[in-house]
């Protein structure tokens, strides 16, 4: 295996390690670590790193589970996620995480805090409660308060105390990342071929399972590879995909879309990653001011967040343009609220912007793409043989 | 061919009420009143009424349109303009009223909205609801109140600080602009004074069901009782004086030893008490009650009844601390309060009302209730060792409410609940 194909193996194992063994490993090193599992879409883990512990992703068990318990937890009307997750805390795989942040997405998510509490999983169960006022003294404060709360747990676990330098040096760690992660997407928007959006998925969702040095190191090799000029172009269009940043789409559904003629060069797959659009300030006195000021100002638009004084029809179809995209993705879990009740909004503002796009629904845990990908390729298909 | 239902008094007050409510609505302008869209569970009604706006509830136009059979055509309407099959249908129900020309329950016209106020509480859906109408209605100004989630099953000093913040860092300069009218805080205050008498009242009118036979339906007759408490009357001597004399005619009916009033008639004998999760099927509301009362079985408390404020654990408005008080409330609402506290106030139901079994009505398009459920349900089978049942429907969309399934499946919860009488006997000789 050459250099490139090492590291993307990596990823691929990290990526849908459904027993988070590089987390167990680092927290074995150290009696004081503490891991924290966190749901989609995103959760400021700068302010575990400044306190000695790590943000562990719990996206669900995909396709890689079967679901036998947590479908005695969800009605069949209900999404997928929260069942495969129950599904992995009742078999364990989740038995090393100290305690679970639910972040406010929708009500299926903020219930499942609720289950948590019930059955006692974990040594603390904290459900986040993003502000939806975008006042600085008012949802900012609101926002600080919150992540308070978090780290009170964690010291309660680890007795560790919050300094101003190792905040914003944790800070800096993420900025790096977010950095790191944004330049594979921008020689994307360039170069498609040169990494697949499936690999792109398992780099990225990797990072959301180890340490972020180590992450940010693999980024920072994979950087340099892909900054050469590697890969054969191919008669596919580019397309933006939105609407799956919570339930995760299976790979190879990730992968369908792709071989079905289109190249992703921007989606929300792993939004919470992604989610805060620049650096945020590393060098203030107070850096948890710093974190909700960058996401007050400069988070990325999401279908949980309130929206009307920035819409998000508008965003996208500017990430569109500004990826010159031919066309956007709708791809929502089955039963998801908030993308779901998102679509007509989205629908009505591209039909009036000429922007084309398709829609359809999946579930984390379906495997087989035929309709799915005829679609696409027929969209696909659609825009290169007969749009100018 | 069905009978015709029986009206109690406070019913007919109550009809005078509404209807007095919406006559205003379709004259609004006339009148010089703005009108604000806002959600029963947080609704500020003396907040509203403080700068005498006239509300407008959506969930009720579309749970009045579903009574009326007209939501189907309403949903149609929706889903033929991209909203999903899979949502929220009180959305959908209303995105369609509104697009076929918003006339509400009386026939008159609702008016467009001057203030959409979000009180985002309980319910993400609320949010995305009037992210739609803001789209529709670009000319409104939206408000967005956020109530903390009581995910530790408490309200923090620091939550009531961001809820009062936004009170006077944005609805009311919001309200004082889009009115005219200044902030009168000493108006708010005998507002939350009424509000608080009301809902002494409602307490003690649902604490009624104690008395064996039950005098009244806390969960199908009861959805009717939080209708003035819930819709904008809250914080008015007429929702004072309705409850009065609810709570006088239940008074008399315990008097008599009568049971709960039905549309099918009085229901004669008691056989079984129950505590209903999960609001009702509105399509079909008269047949499914129909089946409880064909089989004797009274409602003695529901979750559903809570949805737009929680009074039976003690809380009130305060007038001494008016906009605090206003947080707490919106906070305190049943789907803002987590499992386990949901867990507790249910199984404290069971208890208090003396309750034979508990009923989840699982309803297909409201996560807010349904995700959880069955984890809840087991909790309190395990707790009380209470016989539970379940069934599945939707508010307002008729497509999800199978008339013979639900039958089947609560004739076979009676005859558990039978079984379990006859052993109970039989173990006391």
């Amino acid at each position: 295996m050459n250099k490139i194909e090492n590291l993307l193996e990596k990823c691929k194992e990290y990526a849908f390690d459904l027993d988070f063994n590089r987390a167990k490993q680092w927290k074995s090193e150290d009696d004081s670590r503490v891991l924290v599992g966190y749901m989609p879409i995103y959760f400021p883990r700068e302010i575990l790193h400044a306190v000695g512990a790590m943000g562990v992703g719990v996206f669900g068990g995909g396709d890689r589970k079967q679901i036998i318990k947590g479908d005695a937890y969800y009605q069949s009307y209900i999404c997928h996620i929260p069942r495969s997750i129950i599904e992995l805390a009742l078999d364990k795989h989740m038995d090393h995480l100290d305690g679970f942040i639910f972040p406010s997405i929708c009500d299926v998510i903020r219930n499942l805090s609720g289950i948590f509490k019930q059955l006692k999983i974990g040594r603390f169960v904290k459900y986040m409660d993003f502000p939806q006022n975008f006042l600085p003294e008012v949802g900012g404060k609101f926002y600080q308060d919150e992540m308070k709360h978090v780290l009170k747990y964690i010291k309660e676990l680890n007795g560790v105390e919050l300094t101003t330098e190792n905040l914003n040096h944790s800070i800096e760690l993420y900025n790096k990342n977010r950095r790191l992660i944004e330049h594979i997407y921008n020689v994307r928007q360039e170069f498609p071929w040169r990494l697949s959006i499936e690999d792109v998925y398992h780099v990225v969702r990797a990072g959301t399972v180890i340490p972020v040095e180590e992450h940010n190191e693999i980024l920072e090799e994979l950087c340099a590879i892909i900054d050469e000029d590697i890969g054969t172009p191919m008669d596919k269009i580019k397309v933006v995909v939105s609407g799956a940043f919570c339930e995760q789409p299976s790979i190879g559904l990730i992968k369908a879309i792709e071989e079905a003629g289109c190249y992703v060069v921007d989606d929300d797959y792993v939004l919470g990653s992604r989610m805060i659009l620049t650096d945020i300030d590393s060098k203030s006195d107070n850096p948890l001011e710093a974190i909700s000021n960058a996401y007050i100002y400069h988070s990325q638009y999401s279908s949980s967040i309130y929206d009307v004084h920035n819409p998000k029809e508008y965003r996208l179809a500017k990430i569109a343009k500004q990826r010159s995209a031919d066309g956007v993705i709708f791809a929502s879990a089955s039963f998801c609220d908030p993308s779901l009740l998102d679509a007509p909004i989205f629908q009505n503002a591209f039909d009036k912007l000429g922007i084309r796009y398709i829609a359809f629904q999946y579930s984390e845990n379906i495997n087989q793409y035929k309709v799915i990908k005829e679609q696409v390729g027929t969209f696909s298909d659609s825009i290169k043989l007969w749009e100018d | 061919m069905s009978k015709e239902a029986q009206k109690e008094r406070s019913m007919v007050l109550q009809k005078e009420m509404i209807a007095g409510l919406f006559n205003d609505l379709a004259n609004a302008k006339e009148l010089g009143k703005k009108v604000c869209y806002t959600f029963i569970p947080g609704n500020l009604s003396e907040l509203i009424r403080t700068f005498d706006m006239l509300p407008v509830y959506p969930e009720i136009n579309a749970l009045q349109s579903a009574m009326r059979k007209k939501s189907a055509s309403y949903i149609k309407e929706a889903e033929r303009n991209a909203h999903s099959e899979d949502v929220c249908t009180y959305v959908k129900c209303d995105v369609g009223m509104m697009m076929k020309g918003n006339i509400g329950p009386t026939g008159q016209k609702i008016p467009e909205p001057d203030v959409l106020l979000l009180s985002y509480t309980g319910c993400f859906t609320f949010l995305k609801w009037f992210e739609t109408l803001k789209r529709e209605y670009p000319n409104a100004k939206v408000i967005m109140v956020h109530t903390p989630y009581q995910e530790n099953a408490e309200m923090t000093p620091e939550m009531t600080e961001y809820m009062v913040k936004q009170f006077t860092e944005e609805v009311i300069p919001q309200f004082e602009k889009v009115t005219g009218i200044k902030y009168d805080e000493g108006k708010l205050k005998k507002h939350l004074e009424l509000a608080k008498e009301a809902e002494d009242w409602i307490t003690k009118i649902f604490d009624t069901t104690k008395h064996k036979p039950s005098p009244i339906d806390a969960y199908f007759a009861g959805v009717y009782y939080i209708g003035p408490i819930n819709i904008g009357f809250r914080g008015t001597e007429k929702a004072v004086e309705y409850y009065r004399e609810l709570y006088s005619e239940i008074q008399e009916r315990i008097r008599l030893g009568l049971g709960p009033i039905t549309p099918e008639g009085e229901m004669k004998e008691e056989k079984y008490r129950l505590v209903v999760e999960g609001p009702p099927n509105w399509t079909s509301f008269r047949e499914f009650w129909r089946i409880f009362y064909d089989i004797g079985a009274v409602i003695v408390a529901s979750s559903y009844t809570k949805v737009g404020g929680v009074y039976d654990m003690g809380w009130r408005h305060d007038p001494s601390r008016p906009l605090e008080s206003l947080a707490e409330y919106c906070m305190n609402c049943y789907t803002n309060l987590n499992i386990p506290q949901r867990i507790d106030l249910l199984s404290k139901c069971i208890e208090n009302y003396d309750a034979d079994g508990y009923i989840t009505n699982s309803i297909k398009s409201c996560n807010s209730f349904s995700a959880g459920q069955l984890g809840m349900m087991r909790e309190i089978e395990d707790r009380l060792e209470i016989p539970v049942g379940f069934i599945e429907s939707d508010l307002v969309d008729p497509r999800y409410f199978s008339y013979s399934n639900i039958k089947n499946r609560l004739e076979s919860f009676f005859q558990m609940l039978e079984q379990r009488k006859s052993m109970e006997t039989i173990n006391e000789k």
